[in-house]
């Protein structure tokens, strides 16, 4: 993961991925209009967040715009892997806030960033349909044969987590698919086709009762470390600074423990 | 004299550049995308990249769903564009509409709702499984499925426009020969609208080829059994933009070189 | 074989309703302008076009109730609709097929039926290679191939240029007489008609204004557009002995009449002059030209007046009398050569 890449190696493929998916989440249209908004005095801070953080920091965001009459806060969720590229490949971010280290380590690699602080950690669960139809209840079960399970790819965070969990737990689980990110590999928990998958915490927690998170003790050795930096490169510099402080405020840490992640 | 009238020859001949200007520009806006791919290629590690067996792996299994959703489509998919361009029935306007469904749903809705019938508890599945013991999601039949969902309309629509621009006078002339309606559209319509159901066909296979959102839905993803390659690109892109565009260029080639072998067997026919 | 049938087709702003008989052998044509409706009725026995009401008795077996895959008929259309996709002779050997013949069996059927209007050496051709003459010919073999027992021809011949046409319409004729069933053609086109029909069967505006042997018909039309197409100048009138009275004119005949007549004589017997000419009492009358044009060889001069005219003269009398339009002159036509018949 720890590599450096030109920009032109990035732009082509990410172009290419948006072209194939037909669904990839592109970077807001407001957020280029941000050097023109701030030299007429309305301010805008672009946030770039990992998918896991869509709630959490919809929320922070208001009590930033709150705090500070006439900004606004946009923000860009989704998968930390791809919103890296689109910020090496010059995507205008004030604020980058990934769910591993390793991709905030991208973006770091390819520009100056102020140094990356670990705001959050989030844990896996197990998570299964509310029936529990195969009767899961510690990670061995997802062992069984007979045990559908989806996991996330290797490649993006919660997949990596997933394999060392399992790893560190010495179990060996053929899953019946590897899904692109977690909110797909719960959407297979949810629609009951798989019985069960390993997601974090708070995908649990958000999916508010539609699946049952099992919290599992081999969890701890695959706690993921989410940091956040601001990009002084950035337009709105200080006020990126400003909302990387707020994330890392008490009241900050209150809403992410709300939302079901762990203090650092 | 005559040279002016060669020079007015001349001036009528060219094409003019309302048309041309737009053209070239709309050209270059398709292929300038490829061309990157091929000028940015990592050409010195090619040869290891391609030798990796998932490569392999990826593209047998992206051909072989394809050419499947495809036959699916065209059994399903021609009666289906007969029915609506011959046979009046109320609401047959709704019915064309509905066809048309897959094209504008966003192809992981369209997974999504696969899904919701198809799926272990879905409307379809929950039987399927408990009648026959079938389950499509997380199976290569179920990257066919989503496939053909999200293409059988290209098919469809390709072959119905054939089939009215077709001169029904002759299908007129075969049932006064004492041909019955099937021998009919077997024998005289079918042949006719040949062009258009080869045509239809080859963008329901390339459409099939490029299928991303709903296989992943409704599918997943597994090597050998669902990764098909534009899911591989996808992942690749998550941590290595090289492999991608290799398998990229992996499938344009190959789908360019079987697009070009039809069309020079099919669709440049007069 | 014998063809008994009853059409009508109603449509929102037209009605067909004819009655049609036709015998074993013989060949009718329905003759009449553009939008009459014999087209309407050749689909109708054909059953391409349901009947509003009405019955097709073939032989003492109604068709109009089968489906028309299912009637013993074999139609050949106006642009002949040869199957691009096949050769010609399996354009030929689709119906033989159709009727449960092997393929072996149909396409040998279908090669005797090339031979036999002469082009078994085009039997591997496509249609887009033939030529006009030769497409018709693979049509009338296709259509006779499945043996009907009811033959229908709509414009067999108009999609053919002259030269052609003049060849194939003896030819057809030929293969028609050769044809044990009945036949029923559609024409506009009265030479076609004449050549090769037995009798005419003449329709305007959905319903049958005359019919007879062609001859019959040719020499005592009964409407203008039958008229104009046999090229006679035809007025109806009152007739008291040897005078018919067509409005304000009095015309003289060889023939003595009672009552309702048609008086009918051909252009080329009307004598233009430019003043009033002396001598014999003759049908003379004031006319002013309306317009000239060239017909064949000579010219034709329409004639308005107290009746519409035309006047065939050689282009020589055109110059020697100086006509122009809207030149008023006089008419005559010898008694002799007008033709009266009861209406």
């Amino acid at each position: 993961m720890s590599r450096r890449f030109p920009r032109w190696t990035v732009a082509l493929p990410v172009a290419l991925a948006l072209g194939l998916s037909g669904c990839g989440s592109a970077v807001p249209a407001g957020s280029a209009a941000t050097p023109a908004g701030a030299a007429k005095g309305a301010k805008e801070v672009t946030v770039f967040a990992a998918a896991s953080l869509t709630g959490a920091f919809t929320a922070l965001g208001k009590h930033f715009e709150a705090a500070h009459p006439g900004t606004s806060v946009k923000f860009n969720f989704g998968s930390s892997a791809t919103l890296a590229q689109q910020i090496a490949q010059g995507a205008p971010a004030d604020v980058f806030a990934a769910a591993s280290p390793a991709t905030m380590k991208t973006v770091t690699d390819a520009s100056p960033a102020t140094s990356p602080k670990t705001f959050v950690r989030n844990k896996l669960q197990i998570a299964v349909p509310s029936d529990n139809p195969a009767k899961v209840d510690e990670l061995k079960d997802l062992a069984d044969p007979k045990v559908k399970v989806a996991l996330c790819a290797e490649q993006v965070p919660c997949g990596a987590a997933a394999v060392k969990a399992l790893d560190a737990a010495g179990l060996e689980v053929k899953p019946v698919t590897l899904e692109q990110d977690v909110k797909a590999t719960l959407t297979k928990v949810e629609l009951g086709e798989v019985d069960a998958a390993l997601v974090y915490r708070t995908d649990v927690i958000a999916a508010a009762g539609k699946v049952q998170g099992i919290a599992f003790p081999e969890a701890d050795k695959a706690i993921n470390d989410y940091p956040i930096a601001a990009l002084p490169k950035a337009p709105a510099g200080e006020l990126a600074e400003q909302f990387v402080g707020l994330v890392l405020s008490p009241q900050g840490k209150d809403v992410l423990t709300k939302a079901g992640f762990e203090a650092p | 004299m005559g040279a002016v009238t060669e020079q007015n020859r001349t001036a009528s001949a060219r094409p003019p550049w309302m048309l041309v200007v737009p053209a070239l520009a709309g050209l270059a806006f398709l292929v300038l995308p490829l061309a990157g791919l091929l000028v940015r290629a990592p050409w010195s590690t090619l040869p290891e990249r391609l030798a990796e067996p998932y490569v392999l792996e990826a593209l047998r299994l992206s051909l072989v769903t394809a050419t499947v959703a495809t036959a699916m489509s065209l059994l399903l998919g021609v009666p289906l564009a007969w029915l609506l361009a011959r046979v009046e029935f109320p609401g047959r306007r709704l019915v064309r509409a509905l066809v048309t469904v897959p094209l504008v749903l966003p192809p992981v809705v369209g997974g999504v709702a696969l899904l919701l019938v198809l799926g272990r508890r879905g409307l379809v599945g929950q039987w399927l499984e408990s009648a026959f013991g079938i389950t499509l999601p997380f199976t290569t039949a179920g990257v066919i499925v989503a496939e053909a969902f999200v293409a059988m309309p290209f098919l469809v629509i390709s072959v119905e426009g054939a089939l009215r621009a077709a001169d029904r006078r002759y299908e007129e002339a075969a049932a006064t020969l004492g041909a019955s309606r099937w021998t009919v559209f077997r024998r005289v319509t079918l042949p006719m609208v040949m062009p258009g159901v080869v045509a239809g066909a080859v963008l329901c296979w390339a459409r099939a080829l490029g299928e991303f959102g709903a296989t992943i839905t409704f599918a997943g993803n597994f090597p050998g059994t669902t990764r098909t390659m534009p899911l591989a690109v996808y992942l690749a892109l998550e941590t290595e933009p090289e492999a991608a565009i290799v398998l990229s260029l992996v499938l344009l080639t190959v789908s360019m070189i079987i697009l070009a072998g039809l069309r020079d067997r099919w669709v440049s026919a007069p | 074989m014998t063809l008994h049938a009853r059409l009508v087709v109603t449509r929102p702003a037209f009605t067909l309703d004819i009655a049609l008989d036709v015998r074993p052998g013989e060949v009718v044509a329905l003759l009449g302008p553009n939008g009459a409706g014999k087209t309407t009725a050749l689909r109708a026995l054909a059953g391409l076009v349901p009947l509003s009401k009405g019955e097709i008795v073939l032989d003492g077996h109604a068709l109009h109730t089968l489906a028309p895959e299912q009637r013993p008929i074999g139609m050949v259309f106006q642009d002949y609709l040869l199957f691009p996709h096949l050769s010609a002779l399996d354009n030929v050997a689709f119906g033989p097929r159709c009727q449960g013949a092997s393929k072996a069996e149909a396409r040998r059927t279908a090669a005797a039926l090339l031979e036999r209007v002469g082009l078994a050496e085009r039997a591997a051709a496509r249609p887009r290679q033939l030529s006009g003459g030769q497409a018709q010919r693979v049509a009338l073999a296709r259509a006779l191939a499945v043996r009907p027992d009811l033959l229908l021809l709509d414009e067999p011949l108009a999609a053919l240029d002259a030269h052609t046409r003049l060849e194939v319409r003896s030819e057809l004729r030929r293969h028609l007489a050769d044809f044990g069933g009945a036949t029923v053609l559609v024409t506009h086109d009265p030479l076609d008609a004449m050549v090769l029909a037995d009798r005419l069967v003449v329709i305007e505006n959905g319903a049958i204004v005359q019919q007879g042997a062609p001859a019959e018909v040719a020499r005592h039309p009964r409407t203008d557009y039958v008229a104009r197409l046999v090229g006679l100048n035809l007025y109806r009138g009152v007739a008291d002995g040897p005078r018919v009275k067509v409005g304000e004119l009095l015309i003289s005949t060889s023939e003595r009449l009672e009552g309702a007549a048609f008086v009918a004589f051909p252009p080329a017997a009307v004598a233009l002059y430019r003043s009033r000419p002396d001598g014999s009492p003759r049908n003379l009358w004031q006319a002013r030209i309306d317009g000239i044009e060239r017909h064949g060889d000579n010219v034709r001069v329409h004639l308005d007046g107290p009746v519409t005219a035309f006047a065939d003269i050689t282009p020589a009398a055109l110059a020697d009398l100086d006509l122009t339009p809207g030149q008023t002159i006089w008419a005559s036509v010898k008694a002799t050569e007008t033709h009266a018949y009861p209406a």
